[in-house]
């Protein structure tokens, strides 16, 4: 299931402390949006992605840019800030109870050949898939998406052939947290949400990320296909609760073996 | 300089004979996360090593004084040496690990932030411990149960530890060691490259950093009497380790102490009044802000902003 909202993660390269904090943010969107107004998460997501592309592309402009050039260190402290600030706003503002949208296709259930799939499950992979090729198709055959991908690789090069690198960057910073908002609005009727889930769903995305191999399409697929299953093993072998245990030393062992991920090139 | 610190320090030492009980709390606080972001500081500030897990010290040091003064009737004037030596065991394994795989800045962090969640996680999971519910420890008043009537007694110790951590810091800063350490957060291959042994080094920092934030994990428990897995081995605890180094400024001897001074009461004033009402993240929300606020404005800390307007008031 994870495997369609993984392969978003997966094409993201930036390294995004407040990652799992926008995507809860999406999640309470859908879900303002379904108490408040009455619509369907899996309409609703479009909503969400433009409006965690606003933030994202805010960050970006307002925060990252200042300090591109500074130490890493300056960075991760940076967005360990915008994390905080992100996942206490929502305690604030939505308190610390978990929440779940609820869905009219959530009560469906269909038989899928053998096995019994609720409707929402489907749609949901279904939709991720899509997003998924169309981001990939954006990264590959369009203008933007080939400069991103230029400036991702080599800036100063970008820089000099006459990109402006930092629209570039604000660009692909808010196409990232839109998908993030997109990933969190469509996983909002499976899985239920709270404030303090961001941290998880950012380890979750590094893992994945981090095995894939950044920027690797079938590295970030076979990536989430092992971090669910993991998980998924984990939570059956042991207690529920020692799944995030999983997936945590999951990062530990994957740090130190593979940091390129298992399809990137070895460690520079 | 000098006079200004003397000068200071006598002023603390007599301080809690005017103070009231809620004022020596205050102060016990600044005192206390000075000493951790001292701690702190060794690895995080002169190597360079961010780690954001250093509440997997304080945790562990804070849980062995605990269960062994509760279940073994060891005093924890010396579990306090235990629980650092467990915490000093477990930073080497974190950085032996980190260092010797060549994890660096993102990766590096993310290392230790696992290693604390794992920590705590477990913990979570262990009846032994308490699991959820917490470990609690039974006030007797016994000064060697590390248990005091007065609250100016733990006044006095957790600035004793404060001024402990900052000698060894200074003594630190002084030698070779601490060149090296500036050296390496400054060019790790130059400084390999020139031959020193720059894993022996982040290592040894590690360490003695890990060794004092475990120390620290005992006035935690026998200061609160009462141990969370969340709490202790959580996110929030290390973002309050880091954050007082930072805004004070990292690598600086007087950085953690000035962070503290100026971050604790901060901290303790948004929690009475942002607590009240229900906004539990309010103070957290204020130092994600400080912490981008300073990154974009003053990524050196204040302590050597201080100094620059000290210097050309001197002038």
């Amino acid at each position: 299931m994870a495997v369609g909202l993984t392969l978003i993660f997966g094409v993201m390269r930036v390294v995004n402390f407040a990652h799992g904090d926008m995507m809860v943010w999406g999640m309470y969107l859908a879900w303002m949006l379904s108490t408040r107004a009455g619509i369907d998460p899996y309409v609703g997501f479009v909503a969400c992605a433009g409006a965690l592309f606003l933030m994202g592309w805010v960050t970006q402009r307002l925060l990252v840019d200042r300090i591109v050039n500074a130490p890493h260190e300056m960075q991760i402290l940076l967005m360990l800030g915008v994390a905080l600030v992100l996942e206490n706003a929502a305690l604030v503002a939505f308190g610390p109870d978990p929440q779940r949208v609820r869905s009219p296709l959530r009560a469906a259930t269909i038989w899928l050949g053998p096995v019994f799939v609720d409707v929402a499950r489907l749609v949901t992979f279904a939709l991720a898939m899509v997003l998924t090729l169309a981001l990939y198709l954006f990264l590959t055959r369009t203008d933007l998406g080939r400069t991103m991908r230029a400036a991702a690789d080599n800036a100063y090069g970008a820089l000099v052939i006459g990109t402006d690198v930092r629209r570039v960057y604000a660009a692909a910073f808010g196409i990232g947290a839109a998908c993030v908002g997109a990933a969190g609005a469509l996983v909002s009727p499976i899985l239920p949400f709270q404030p303090a889930g961001g941290l998880s769903l950012s380890v979750a995305s590094f893992n994945i990320v981090i095995i894939g191999g950044m920027g690797s399409l079938p590295g970030a697929f076979l990536g989430g296909l092992l971090v669910s299953v993991a998980e998924s093993l984990g939570a059956v072998f042991l207690s529920p609760s020692m799944k995030e245990l999983v997936s945590f030393s999951l990062l530990i062992v994957i740090l130190l073996f593979r940091p390129a991920g298992l399809f990137g090139k070895t460690a520079a | 300089m000098k006079w200004l610190a003397a000068a200071a320090l006598l002023v603390l030492l007599v301080l809690p004979a005017v103070l009231n009980s809620y004022a020596v709390t205050v102060f016990i606080f600044i005192f206390f996360y000075a000493f951790l972001g001292q701690a702190w500081n060794i690895v995080g500030g002169y190597a360079g090593q961010l780690s954001a897990g250093h509440a997997a010290f304080v945790g562990i040091g804070a849980y062995a004084s605990a269960l062994l003064s509760v279940q073994a009737g060891l005093t924890p004037w010396i579990g306090m040496l235990v629980g650092g030596l467990l915490s000093a065991a477990l930073g080497t394994v974190v950085g032996y690990l980190g260092f010797r795989f060549g994890l660096r800045g993102f990766y590096f962090v993310l290392l230790t932030v696992a290693f604390a969640e794992v920590c705590r996680i477990v913990a979570l999971n262990t009846d032994a411990v308490g699991g959820a519910l917490g470990y609690y420890i039974t006030f007797t008043g016994d000064p060697w149960q590390f248990q005091f009537q007065d609250n100016r007694v733990y006044y006095y110790v957790a600035l004793g530890l404060m001024l402990i951590a900052t000698g060894i810091v200074a003594g630190i800063e002084r030698r070779r060691f601490g060149a090296y350490l500036i050296a390496i957060r400054e060019d790790e291959s130059a400084c390999e490259a020139l031959g020193v042994n720059t894993f022996r080094y982040k290592m040894l920092a590690m360490i003695v950093s890990s060794f004092l934030t475990g120390v620290g994990g005992t006035f935690y428990a026998f200061y609160l009497f009462s141990l969370q897995p969340a709490a202790v081995f959580g996110i929030p605890l290390s973002v309050e380790i880091i954050i007082r180094p930072i805004v004070g400024g990292a690598g600086t001897v007087m950085g953690p102490i000035l962070g503290s001074f100026i971050l604790s009461p901060l901290a303790e004033a948004s929690r009475v009044y942002f607590g009240q009402g229900g906004w539990t993240g309010a103070h957290l929300i204020a130092y994600g802000l400080l912490l981008i606020a300073v990154v974009l404005f003053l990524p050196q800390g204040a302590y050597p902003a201080l100094r620059r307007l000290w210097a050309r008031a001197a002038r």
